[in-house]
């Protein structure tokens, strides 16, 4: 699981360099232009990936330590 | 006159906060400087990320975009959307745990314990300290100006700046860091509800944003504002580096130690990237917008245009509000009058033996009589450099660079058992030098700085709306698309190693940021190597057996 979240971590930060979207000037929704829209959907993956970081990742011997006198 | 006077109105809420904090706190130097470590999650999540919320991220970022297009998203925003989330995950988790369990209150504390050398931490401190000390001087100084523009000069630079010091320092110095953890959660949702408004409010003005966008991708001298055009790849990819930054930011790093519960932290890393485009999207977009409605700005003039744009399409009374509102929320430096405060006073005052001394009750009264030094130097700077602001934003933008490079230091003190002081010191020796001869090789290529590219054109289709808006010239025919300008060599003889743009310095085109931060890891990892590690006692402290921790 560690390398699989590992993983998954390192794609999403090779996706922020969409290279393909650098002259594009498409407007999504007749107006964001898709570089734009693009890193709009990149944080809200950000924001999932986060999600699972928490979910699955989440370092519970700190919390367990929290809870000892 | 109204926007002054929502500006004095936001000034009192603030004020009132502060004190208010001040009736519910202890005298104890851990209520003080950390609230008692007991931040609720909402006010936690929102004072975290307001603390990390600078003027920059709705005029400056609006202003670049004006002249970068729609990629400054991308660039600043989404990087440390992901970055910065990652680094609160494994950076400020830890911090917060050793803080609850050794009774750390600042990371030189842990530092100096961690690698059992009081000298480091001292470095550090120093290093750290003067690297956010040109923050409060921008923030005296935009207070300044921003209450001399807002109230037609009837309150002149002097007196506002005076004012807007005298605030902060008021509100720091009785409500200590719960005072400044209700103002900036306050003011983060100031930031949130003003953005989203102005967004609003302008694209009901304008008829919705459809046919500017669409006359802006049709005109070749603005087309490129919609895609990343203006935006060197280099950068792009090595501005991914100074998001690292933020966590070594003391007054991020002390922020950290206020939460209640580690679970607080689960909320804030996950919503982090979401407020982040909150705020993000609105300015960058609206920069872009307004490079088709008010032509022509230079780079300094650009920084305004969301006001401009509120001006241009909303009543007198709602752009007075919005634009007073904005403008009052930036020009604070709360957190890091704080965060030097409690530098200050724990890795100076306690750790030579002050607290033992004279005991804690003195302990917060050195804190808050520092408060106030700190707000009278930073005023006393910011008036006698008043034309200087330029030193103070270089400066800034330097210690975003130097304090990234700080962050492989903390990381190997945290996940890495086999490092030591000596790699430790070795990482910030360089950063130090790293940051001076940055700041050394800018101004030493000043004169050959080539100028900034021709500003963004008037779209040909869409015209200004508002009653006083400037009339566009009309496009020239055939139109050609600007092209940015290009680096120079520094050296000529070093090839493009050392190149300047119109802004700044680059290492083969990548920002400095970069080649610091990789290099202050390799210092770390080598010197570490080559030297002796901490005690095992040390290392059971900080690697207990529970913690799978990299070795």
């Amino acid at each position: 699981m560690k390398w699989l979240l590992t993983l998954i971590v390192v794609i999403v930060i090779l996706l922020h360099h969409d290279i393909w979207n650098w002259k594009n000037s498409t407007l999504v929704l007749g107006f964001i232009p898709i570089g734009l829209a693009y890193h709009i959907g990149y944080s809200c993956l950000a924001a999932l990936t986060m999600w699972l970081l928490v979910r699955l990742a989440w370092p519970k011997h700190l919390e367990e330590d929290e809870k000892t006198p | 006159m109204i926007p002054a006077l929502i500006v004095f109105a936001y000034l009192c809420i603030v004020l009132y906060i502060g004190v208010f904090a001040f009736r519910k706190g202890k005298a104890s130097g851990e209520d003080f400087f950390l609230a008692s470590r007991g931040l609720g999650p909402y006010v936690f999540l929102l004072s975290l990320f307001g603390t990390n919320m600078t003027a920059f991220a709705i005029l400056g970022s609006s202003g670049m975009a004006y002249a970068r297009g729609v990629g400054v998203y991308g660039l600043m925003a989404s990087a440390s959307g992901i970055v910065i989330p990652l680094t609160i995950f494994f950076i400020g988790t830890r911090l917060w745990w050793f803080g609850k369990r050794f009774g750390h209150m600042t990371q030189v504390q842990f530092l100096r314990d961690r690698w059992e050398c009081g000298g480091i931490g001292t470095f550090i401190f120093a290093l750290t300290a003067a690297m956010l000390v040109p923050y409060i001087v921008i923030a005296v100084m935009g207070g300044g100006h921003t209450l001399e523009a807002v109230s037609g000069g009837w309150v002149s630079y002097e007196v506002g700046g005076a004012i807007v010091a005298l605030v902060v320092m008021g509100y720091v110095f009785f409500g200590g860091m719960r005072g400044t953890a209700w103002v900036n959660t306050f003011q983060t949702l100031l930031f949130l509800s003003f953005g989203t408004a102005a967004f609003v409010l302008i694209a009901r003005s304008l008829g919705g944003f459809d046919q500017i966008m669409e006359s802006m991708k049709n005109n070749p001298r603005t087309a490129a504002l919609l895609t990343r055009e203006r935006i060197p790849a280099e950068e792009f990819f090595s501005y991914m580096f100074i998001p690292l930054s933020s966590i070594m930011f003391p007054h991020i790093s002390i922020m950290c130690l206020t939460a209640k519960r580690i679970g607080h932290f689960k909320k804030t890393v996950i919503f982090y990237p979401l407020c982040i485009g909150a705020i993000w999207v609105p300015s960058v977009y609206l920069g872009v917008v307004a490079a088709s409605q008010f032509p022509g700005l230079k780079p300094g003039e650009a920084d305004d245009v969301i006001i401009r744009l509120l001006t241009a399409h909303t009543p007198e009374v709602v752009a007075g509000i919005l634009g007073a509102g904005i403008m009052a929320c930036v020009m604070a430096s709360d957190s890091q009058i704080m965060a030097l405060s409690t530098m200050f006073t724990e890795d100076i005052f306690v750790y030579y033996g002050g607290k033992e001394r004279f005991g804690d009750r003195v302990q917060v009264w050195t804190g808050r009589v520092f408060v106030v030094l700190i707000a009278v130097v930073a005023y006393l700077i910011g008036v006698a450099l008043k034309d200087k602001e330029g030193i103070f934003e270089l400066a800034i933008r330097f210690a975003f660079s130097g304090f990234a490079s700080l962050a492989p230091i903390m990381l190997a003190a945290l996940f890495w058992k086999r490092s030591t002081k000596w790699g430790a010191l070795a990482a910030s020796l360089w950063v130090a030098f790293a940051v001076l001869g940055t700041w050394w090789l800018h101004n030493y290529s000043e004169p050959i700085a080539p100028k900034p590219g021709p500003p963004p054109q008037p779209s040909a289709v869409h015209a200004p709306s508002g009653p006083d808006a400037p009339t566009p010239p009309p496009a020239a025919q055939p139109p050609k698309p600007p092209q940015p300008p290009k680096p120079v060599q520094i050296f000529p003889a070093l090839g493009d190693l050392f190149l300047r743009g119109p802004t700044n310095v680059t290492i083969y085109g990548y920002l400095p940021a970069m080649p610091m931060v990789l290099i202050s890891a390799l210092l770390m990892v080598v010197v570490s190597l080559l030297t002796k590690p901490p005690s095992q006692k040390t290392l059971d402290k900080y690697f207990p057996p529970t913690e799978k921790a990299t070795s």
